[in-house]
């Protein structure tokens, strides 16, 4: 397959066309504690994303990636600035978005079917409707989505009955069911081997291309990052604040092949430089 | 249940049936007397003959342990639940919980006696302030437990507190909430027995207390082998709930196993 490399991988923030503004971070800084033990944790950071876009939030270690994701979430304030998601300041907090961790965290005493229907049992409009649909259009829904990530057939099993790669499948479902217009991933392959990771990211590939929600990925892995993302962006070490926001633009839907093309290699060196860069300028700032 | 199972079960019953036999060649062979200790062949006949007697005290004791054991567990899974939610709660109440706890719960006796009467309350009282700490532990430590990533999976969809509690909080303390049911109905029980000994005209333990001042012997230790068949009998039942509701606690070692 014939890459279509994009040269505004190059580094170059791109606006964001015409598509409606899903998250609008300005100024939004974080610092966690007060006085002297007061920890920066994000430093005035502007971000813009577009409805169905997918960011990738890549950077050194502790450099505030999930807190990124935990302002969008509405889970942290922001310390200074605003955070406006859907059109609204977070601070309400009703955003129903849909969140996955590298830990999977079914439940387990409930079947996989069950554990994925969680969030209808929170979320209104489903919430009110739960016990009447439970056992017919919610738990199709749950099946469909099951099918489309390759575990049909495995909605009546116990979690403790599926691996760890299929449990991160289950968990992405989980994350979807209540078809969220914003999904927040934090690391969510860090923990699998990387076979079933770039497995999954065909997968995560597909449920986006489907289901077209804005997504918002911190990962520590570069290649994931180039795979998946329409956009990254590069954060410095702690206090984080965005170094390069740069469009990808390879052909969808991608594959592993093409993460070993001389294109998607020199998207990679780039943002590992930038990283190492971040890194050593820490470093030296310590010294 | 497994051929394991089984033999482990014969044992424990030969084991029964060994003590028994070894407590009366004891007393035969040393010539004890019953007024020290009776043989259990003694004792048994002493149960059956007593036992219309008996029958109403074992129904009291039932009735006052059943009763505070069900007030504790309200109490304690309400406590358990309201410091178990909150980090700051959990530390701030936890030292006067272990406080509570360990005091001799034989000295608040004479305390519920003076405010209520001897009696049927006190015994409910003394069981329920027995019972209730378990619960508490076992409710609040599980609750504290609750993974951090699956918290945040939630609020971020809009989960209130309660969503959280109910939907995951309190599945997930079960296997310790029953563990905990199990400590608690044995606690409660000596709280019963514990208070009829010392306050009441009535239950197994004024039984034995009247028993004792008649140097009625054999009736005493009739009075014990019916707490110890209580005291089982209560175990298994709740065993067998814990069974039944949480067997996805454990279900994972029949796995392995089979």
């Amino acid at each position: 397959m014939r890459m279509q490399a994009n040269s505004e991988f190059s580094g170059e923030p791109v606006p964001s066309g015409n598509a409606p503004i899903a998250i609008e971070l300005s100024d939004a800084s974080v610092t966690f504690g007060r006085g002297d033990r007061a920890v920066p944790a994000l430093s005035k950071t502007t971000l813009h994303v577009s409805e169905g876009e997918f960011v990738a939030l890549v950077g050194p270690s502790g450099c505030g990636k999930s807190t990124i994701l935990r302002l969008v979430s509405g889970l942290v304030q922001p310390t200074t600035g605003v955070v406006i998601v859907g059109g609204r300041e977070v601070a309400a907090r009703a955003m129903r978005v849909g969140m996955a961790f590298q830990n999977p965290t079914m439940l387990p005493w409930m079947t996989i079917e069950r554990n994925i229907m969680l969030p209808l049992k929170i979320v209104e409009p489903f919430r009110s409707q739960f016990r009447k649909l439970r056992k017919t259009e919610f738990r199709d829904k749950a099946n469909a989505l099951l099918e489309q990530v390759g575990l049909k057939g495995f909605g009546g099993r116990f979690p403790w009955q599926l691996s760890g790669g299929m449990l991160q499948r289950a968990n992405l479902c989980r994350a979807l069911i209540h078809e969220p217009r914003l999904l927040l991933l934090d690391e969510p392959f860090g923990a699998l081997d990387q076979f079933t990771r770039e497995e999954l990211w065909s997968i995560l590939q597909g449920l986006w291309m489907t289901h077209k929600p804005t997504v918002l990925l911190v990962t520590h892995d570069l290649r994931e990052a180039g795979f998946l993302a329409s956009r990254i962006c590069v954060m410095s070490a702690r206090p984080g604040r965005i170094l390069d926001d740069s469009h990808v633009g390879f052909a969808r839907p991608r594959t592993v092949a093409m993460t070993f093309e001389p294109d998607f290699v020199a998207l990679n060196q780039k943002l590992r430089a930038m990283i190492v860069d971040a890194r050593s300028a820490v470093q030296e700032g310590a010294a | 249940m497994t051929a394991l199972d089984i033999r482990q079960k014969a044992w424990s019953a030969v084991l029964i049936v060994l003590f028994f036999v070894a407590w009366e060649l004891f007393c035969l062979m040393t010539g004890m007397s019953d007024l020290v200790l009776p043989r259990p062949s003694q004792v048994f006949v002493t149960l059956f003959e007593r036992f219309p007697v008996l029958w109403p005290h074992i129904i009291q004791t039932l009735a006052t342990t059943m009763l505070g054991f069900v007030l504790g567990v309200a109490l304690g899974v309400v406590l358990g639940a309201f410091i178990g939610v909150s980090k700051t709660a959990y530390d701030t109440a936890y030292p006067l919980l272990i406080g509570f706890s360990s005091i001799p719960k034989v000295a608040v006796v004479p305390i519920f006696v003076l405010w209520f009467g001897s009696g049927t309350v006190p015994a409910v009282l003394t069981a329920l302030s027995i019972c209730f700490f378990p619960i508490v532990v076992n409710i609040a430590t599980g609750l504290a437990t609750t993974e951090p990533e699956l918290e945040d999976v939630l609020k971020a969809l809009g989960a209130s507190k309660f969503d959280i509690l109910w939907n995951v909080g309190l599945p997930r303390t079960m296997p310790f909430f029953f563990a905990s049911l199990k400590v608690a109905i044995s606690y409660a029980f000596v709280g019963a027995v514990l208070s009829e000994t010392v306050a009441s005209n009535r239950g197994i333990g004024n039984v034995m207390m009247t028993a004792s001042s008649n140097f009625n012997v054999p009736l005493v230790f009739a009075g014990l082998f019916v707490l110890a068949g209580l005291g089982v009998a209560l175990y298994v039942v709740f065993s067998l709930i814990e069974g039944q509701v949480t067997g996805w606690a454990t279900r994972k070692n029949d796995v392995i196993a089979t």
